[in-house]
């Protein structure tokens, strides 16, 4: 796997090359490390405890960046089964940043759709770095309309820096074609879960993030603006990021609390990318248990609370 | 050798008009120097080149409805900074600043109204308040008259004008977008008309959601309009952008708005409009 180690993430890596050196030694020469090997390995326990029990905002939106992360298409074949590509918008053409189609979670039948990266610049030009088209959000809406049609839940994964600003994106209306997903997901019969697996960059995450359930992955980021875009503006200069991703309160707890999203996925020790498949478990597991309590409720009520929830959001005074 | 010589011109190019300030307005297109009260008077059109100036919140409702008609809905909404947002400057302090410029309480005046006869929930954008970002007073007042509109089976007018988001409420006011599209989406099955008017400018997460959901869309003349910021796709796509990009024109040659309506003629359209759309 191609690891990029973050600034944070180095002691952790030192200490398991230590360990790694160890291990070969003891191998290698017969002799018996065992009492040094356990404590090495306690010391990559307590350090990694450590370093992500108290991850800043800022460390937070690297890990979700973090380019060996399990993107969308990852958690299809993680976590999915029966995958079947559905393409195109019906009207111009097919976004490969937003794939989508049928799939079968945990038992469940499903449509499903994401936001899709690439971890080389070969598949990024293809991927578009995750930023949708109209196009994209287009055929997400050409699929709900299925979902709703056959009775299957609609499942959104969000891991984008933003709808793509690009002449031909404004040509086509991107602005219109958010905006219409957001209304009609909105009174969309069916149950929807979204959830934000990387970056959920602004109105481009929105776009297909009108749900029952909004939910997170540990360490994702959900905002409205990117921490550099933000920092440009307020702080003048992109350098401030940092102090921009701890302002804005784009983390999933932050968002928990104030009731904006619904819920947070953990993710194993050290990130998803530490281990994708128990991540894409994790995440199974949720959707499965989710969809069960969904499904019994009558969808009337489900549109009510759906509409509800999103009519609460908003802090003012009178 | 010349028996002509250049005449020297320096004494005429070089004077610059003094303008005493508050009093004249230059007209950015044609350079026409206009005086405010006849600038005022045209409801800040530029009577030489039609060059629509910003026009204000209140100024605005009073051009386009019934005399005395307008009821005013929530006026003392008022917002609170959520996040306690520190940069450069607070939430706080900015909010405090633009009040007292202003006057205004934050950036839309919504109300109930009556244009030439015909009821309508009103909302109107003031781009002087805070580049009349959306934060949750902009969204839930919006969500109120919607919400009004659909138990009164009226209309909803929403004039608009943003910069996007208010990113001091951070996603707080993301979340307005799906709260006013949600109020729109009920409104839509009550079949009931919805009209936006776009000025300049009206971008981002207020175009993503309800300036762009009317069933009819008038735009004002030359407004800029769009999702992106200009400056945004430069630097990601390195293209050279057209000329008239992002203008109503613009949008009108692409099929994406309705019609382009000059500010003079904007209530006998809408009169016009209700007059199929709208119940008496």
């Amino acid at each position: 796997m191609n690891k990029q180690t973050l600034d944070f993430e180095k002691p952790i890596v030192e200490l398991e090359q230590k360990l790694g050196e160890l291990l070969r030694q003891s191998e290698e020469r017969k002799i018996d490390l065992r009492s040094e090997i356990e404590s090495m390995q306690r010391k990559i326990e307590a350090t990694r405890e450590r370093v992500y029990g108290s991850l800043t905002a800022w460390q937070r939106v690297q890990i979700s960046r973090h380019i060996a992360r399990p993107f969308f298409l990852d958690y299809v074949r993680m976590a999915c089964t029966d995958f079947v590509e559905l393409k195109g918008d019906r009207l111009f053409g097919d976004d490969a940043s937003m794939p989508g189609g049928l799939a079968t979670i945990g038992g469940i039948r499903c449509v499903v759709i994401g936001q899709q990266k690439g971890r080389d610049m070969k598949e990024n030009l293809l991927r578009n770095f995750g930023s949708p088209h109209p196009e994209g959000y287009r055929k997400a809406l050409r699929l709900m309309r299925m979902a709703e049609k056959f009775g299957f839940p609609f499942v959104a994964f969000i891991d984008t820096p933003g709808a793509y600003p690009g002449i031909g994106a404004e040509e086509r209306h991107i602005a219109e074609a958010i905006a219409v997903n957001i209304r009609d997901m909105m009174a969309l019969r069916t149950p929807i879960v979204s959830i934000v697996i990387g970056e959920g960059g602004s109105g481009g995450a929105l776009g297909i993030g009108v749900a029952d359930r909004v939910l997170m992955l540990e360490n994702a980021y959900y905002s409205v603006i990117s921490p550099e875009g933000c920092a440009a503006i307020l702080w003048k200069h992109r350098k401030h990021a940092p102090e921009a991703a701890e302002a804005l309160k784009l983390c999933a707890p932050d968002l928990v609390k104030m009731g904006l999203v619904d819920g947070v996925i953990p993710e194993p020790a050290g990130g998803a990318h530490c281990d994708p498949e128990q991540a894409a478990d994790n995440i199974r597991a949720t959707i499965e248990k989710e969809l069960q309590i969904l499904s019994k409720t009558p969808i009337e009520k489900l549109l009510t609370s759906r509409y509800e929830k999103f009519r609460r959001m908003g802090v003012f005074e009178e | 050798m010349a028996i002509f010589k250049k005449p020297i011109l320096r004494s005429l190019t070089s004077k610059t008009r003094e303008m005493p300030t508050g009093l004249w307005t230059k007209c950015p297109s044609c350079s026409e120097v206009i005086h405010n009260f006849a600038l005022e008077e045209n409801l800040q059109v530029c009577p030489k080149c039609g060059h629509h100036f910003n026009l204000g919140s209140r100024e605005r409702i009073t051009s386009l409805v019934d005399p005395d008609s307008f009821e005013e809905h929530d006026a003392s909404m008022s917002s609170v900074d959520p996040l306690g947002f520190k940069g450069v400057t607070t939430y706080a302090d900015r909010l405090r600043s633009y009040k007292q410029k202003t006057g205004l309480v934050d950036a839309v005046t919504t109300g109930g109204a009556k244009i030439n006869g015909h009821s309508v929930g009103l909302g109107v954008m003031d781009f002087n308040f805070l580049a009349a970002t959306m934060g949750s007073v902009v969204g839930e007042k919006i969500t109120r008259i919607i919400e009004f509109s659909t138990k009164q089976k009226m209309p909803v007018i929403l004039v608009c004008a943003s910069g996007g988001a208010r990113m001091y409420e951070g996603m707080l006011s993301l979340m307005q977008m799906a709260k006013t599209s949600g109020a729109l989406a009920l409104h839509a099955q009550a079949r009931l008309p919805y009209i936006t008017i776009l000025t300049n400018p009206t971008t981002a997460g207020v175009m993503a959601s309800y300036a762009s959901l009317g069933d009819i869309i008038i735009a004002e003349p030359k407004a800029m309009i769009g999702f992106a910021g200009p400056r945004v796709i430069r630097e990601t796509t390195h293209q050279t952008l057209p000329a008239d990009f992002q203008t109503a024109e613009f949008l009108e040659k692409h099929g994406l708005v309705d019609l382009i309506v000059e500010r003079a003629k904007m209530r006998s359209t809408l009169s016009d409009i209700l007059g199929y759309l709208g119940s008496k």
